[in-house]
């Protein structure tokens, strides 16, 4: 394992390491160092720390190895947060551990995910060259953006040290309404209505027991006529505030509804297909949380995982495992098994000196 | 143009879809900024996927150059023909191939117009979010190439942010499915590295477009100042108040004159600069939001505030913002539409810089711009039957992108770098930076024939 203290010395590294290089970063994930071969760690920890923020311009650039906690407390000294909402932040996930891993959090359903929030990005690639893409204002279409392309990307195609975000003003107040639908079918179907409704939900998630939740933010003065409004689409609302609120998607964000023993499985979806997975999954030990408007299934898994690994592959899902063992983080069927994706590696990483797709 | 590479393009489509008389290519001469011209050796208009395929394939094995092409309206040189290749001309591909309302996507072919996306999904309170002025005429495949823009992408996002899925052909004739019909993704995100390639990747057949409901309401204001700083002042205001407005668009004098000279959109013709607000959500929200904004503006210096009571105010009001290209037309035979972006807080003294060039040249600069995100649009006037102003023009036109690097901003912030920009891009990314694109456009289009010539300054391959 080597812990490098600066972007020079990561260069160093991947020069004289052997090949294939795996970074880790919080060490909050560590079932994507999941593999089969003997590797070198890179560890990112100390290459840490806000290089620039710009609350004026509702951007900040930072070290790949930030924590986020440390961003969010900046960011929120200025009313702005990262809508993107990152999961994991108080276990002491990183900025580039998020973007590399791809993870965007409850609000992702009215804001974007953390690729629509990245707009520069610099990495160090097998050869030992420092590489940049994007830019570090908030729209820019210059060049390949290479910012998105580094995002889910586990740091196969290089090893990220810097990134720059866009942020957004934080909303004056939130409020959260929960409706016991009794069961998922109900759920679904009371999701989908919501969906297509005009109010601008920051987050729409579902539950398997049929439990619909919903967030909502914005001026403090708007706030419980809009309340009133949304409850009346559905008796027995179940109306939460303040600091109940804001722990209750904290818990959720941070997946402490998770066992210890549980893995933790993140599968992105479409409304249509949670059911049907729903059903497959009742048969196992499982908890399920269904987020982003049934965008995304949050899986709690204490069974073998390849069973689950098949599961998916049948329904021609993908999946990422994030806490748990295996010989790869990605489960089911290769969202990414295409020739583009393999020109693309082939060209950013043309030696193999890191992990293959 | 070898006899049989043409005869074998005729085996794929019917004569008809082949154009080779000059008379037919003349339309094709140039796109939206036509200081470049160029006549391809053929355009050819498939009916149907399959024969775009065929096409590339054919022009990959007899490594003929070939440009895609929408409906022609890139502001940067992105659409011009290759004088060795042909023109794909992608205008028929134009069906609505899914509209899936509960899971709010449609999956359209590359030729579809992006407003008719809109029209399409409006009966069902639904809408595609970018808004290119151009949406009436341009293309999904060219909004996809140029990660496109519009006045409502400061809340809403570019292209990129709305694209789930693409299916496209490679250069190399293979096609491939990248991104799905999930909002969320796990891997690389290919289609994020798609979009904005510039054709450079080759053609997008199909898209998965996310949809998005209507807003319930509107709150739309134009505000009129003295100067542009204090309009470009007022914007940092608002975005320091904590306010998220879904467009905050700028226009000058010279610009506003040309407007209500055109169509009358009731804008007062003595202000330095107008900056339109509009703010979009449920009714009781942006109600509030919008006494907030009134508050900020009033506070800001403006003068002369009208706020619109209806569709139909609201209309007129933006009236005037999209038909300010058409406007400038009738001020200035010529102009050239400059898109660069600058950090926000730099707007004021970036457009005092502006001024300063156009007294400098002394050529006339009309600025109409996307304030909210630093993306500006000065617009050089001249007059395109004298050589000198227009190399004096071009000269202007540099210097301000010179000007968005020196300040931290970049080149282009939605009109892509086409032709036009190619030699800035040296400006804002290392060699090194610049060689990793060359090595995956290459490796992606081993013969160079996809729209090679564009992005990058490099020789061009013979083809035919
Ligand atoms: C009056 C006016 C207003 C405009 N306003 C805006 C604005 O507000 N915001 C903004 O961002 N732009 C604007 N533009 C620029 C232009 O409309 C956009 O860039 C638009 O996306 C181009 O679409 P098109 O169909 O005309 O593409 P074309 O001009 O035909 O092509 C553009 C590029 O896309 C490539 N291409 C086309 N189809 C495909 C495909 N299927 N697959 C791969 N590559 C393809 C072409 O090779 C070319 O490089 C404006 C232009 C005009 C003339």
């Amino acid at each position: 394992m080597f812990y490098p203290q600066s972007i020079e010395e990561i260069q160093r590294v991947v020069v004289e390491s052997h090949a294939p290089m795996v970074v880790r970063g919080g060490g909050t994930k560590p079932g994507l160092l999941n593999h089969n071969d003997s590797v070198t760690t890179i560890d990112l920890s100390d290459v840490s720390g806000i290089l620039e923020y710009r609350p004026e311009e509702c951007t900040f650039t930072a070290l790949a190895g930030t924590r986020l906690n440390d961003i969010e407390e900046v960011l929120s000294d200025n009313d702005q947060w990262m809508p993107f909402d990152p999961p994991m932040v108080d276990k002491g996930s990183t900025l580039g551990g998020v973007l590399a891993a791809g993870l965007s959090g409850p609000c992702r359903y009215g804001f974007g995910g953390v690729r629509d929030f990245v707009l520069g990005i610099s990495w160090v690639s097998g050869d030992g060259n420092l590489l940049n893409g994007g830019g570090r204002v908030v729209k820019n279409v210059a060049g390949f953006d290479f910012p998105k392309l580094m995002v889910g990307s586990l740091g196969r195609f290089g090893i990220i040290t810097e990134i720059t975000m866009k942020v957004f003003p934080q909303s004056q107040a939130f409020a959260t309404l929960e409706w016991d639908c009794l069961n998922i079918e109900e759920a679904v179907k009371f999701m989908k209505l919501l969906s297509l409704s005009k109010i601008e939900f920051l987050a729409l998630d579902i539950e398997s027991n049929g439990i619909v939740r919903v967030r909502i933010g914005g001026i403090q003065n708007s706030l419980q006529k809009r309340l009133d409004s949304i409850a009346r689409y559905k008796n027995g609302a179940v109306i939460f505030k303040d600091r109940e609120e804001s722990e209750k998607w904290s818990s959720l964000r941070n997946f402490c509804w998770l066992d210890d023993s549980c893995m933790l499985i993140k599968v992105p979806i479409t409304p249509d297909i949670v059911c049907r997975l729903d059903s497959k999954l009742s048969h196992y030990e499982a908890l399920r949380l269904y987020s982003v408007g049934g965008n995304v299934a949050w899986i709690g898994w204490m069974d073998s995982i390849v069973k689950l690994d098949k599961i998916l592959e049948n329904l021609g899902l993908t999946g990422l495992l994030l806490l748990g063992e295996y010989n790869t983080p990605w489960l089911g069927t290769s969202a990414f098994d295409n020739v583009f994706a393999a020109k693309v590696k082939a060209a950013l990483d043309p030696k193999n000196r890191f992990m293959s797709l | 143009m070898s006899k049989s590479f043409l005869d074998k393009l005729k085996d794929i489509v019917t004569d008809e879809q082949v154009l080779t008389a000059h008379s037919e290519l003349i339309p094709y001469e140039s796109d939206g900024l036509t200081a470049f011209k160029a006549l391809p050796r053929a355009v050819v208009l498939p009916n149907k996927q399959s024969e775009v395929i065929s096409i590339v394939r054919l022009c990959h094995e007899h490594s003929v150059p070939f440009v895609a092409r929408g409906s022609g309206t890139s502001l940067s040189g992105g659409s011009l023909p290759n004088e060795r290749g042909i023109v794909i001309g992608l205008n028929r591909l134009n069906s609505i191939l899914d509209l899936n309302i509960e899971e709010r996507y449609a999956v359209v072919e590359c030729g579809v117009i992006n407003n008719d996306v809109s029209e399409a999904s409006k009966h069902y309170g639904l809408h595609y979010a970018p808004d290119p002025s151009s949406q009436l005429v341009c293309t999904i495949g060219g909004n996809v190439a140029f990660n496109s823009g519009g006045a409502h992408c400061l809340k809403h996002g570019m292209t990129s942010n709305h694209v789930l899925g693409i299916k496209a052909v490679l250069p190399d004739g293979t096609v491939v499915q990248i991104g799905g019909h999930s909002l969320d993704s796990v891997g690389p995100d290919l289609v994020g590295l798609f979009v904005g390639s510039e054709g450079l990747f080759g053609i997008a057949l199909e898209i998965i477009l996310r949809l998005v409901p209507m807003p319930e309401g509107f709150r739309t204001l134009l505000a009129a100042y003295p100067s542009m700083e204090q309009a470009g002042d007022a914007v940092s205001s608002i975005i320091d108040a904590g306010l998220l407005p879904t467009a905050m668009e700028i226009m000058d004098n010279l610009t506003i004159k040309a407007v209500e000279a055109t169509v009358h959109a009731g804008y007062p013709t003595d202000a330095g600069a107008v900056l339109i607000v509009e703010l979009e959500g449920e009714i009781v929200e942006i109600e509030e939001e919008f006494k907030c904004l009134r508050k900020i503006i009033y506070e800001s210096g403006a003068y002369n505030v009208t706020s619109a009571n209806n569709q139909n105010e609201r209309a007129l009001i933006w009236k005037g913002r999209k038909g300010a290209f058409g406007a400038l037309g009738k001020i200035s035979p010529a102009y050239i539409v400059q898109d660069g972006v600058v950090p926000r807080s730099q707007l004021g003294s970036a457009l005092a810089e502006i001024d300063s060039l156009s007294e400098k040249y002394g050529i006339r600069v009309a600025n109409v711009f996307h304030a909210g995100d630093g993306n500006l649009h000065p617009n050089v006037l001249f007059n395109n039957s004298d050589e000198e102003m227009l190399e004096k023009a071009e000269l202007l036109a540099s210097e301000i992108v010179q000007m968005c690097i020196r300040r931290g901003g970049v080149i282009t912030g939605e009109h892509g770098v086409g032709m036009e920009k190619r030699e800035f891009m040296n400006d804002m990314f290392s060699d090194k930076d610049m060689d990793q694109m060359l090595i995956l456009t290459d490796i992606i289009d081993p013969h160079q024939i996809a729209n090679n010539d564009k992005v990058f300054s490099r020789s061009r391959v013979p083809g035919i």
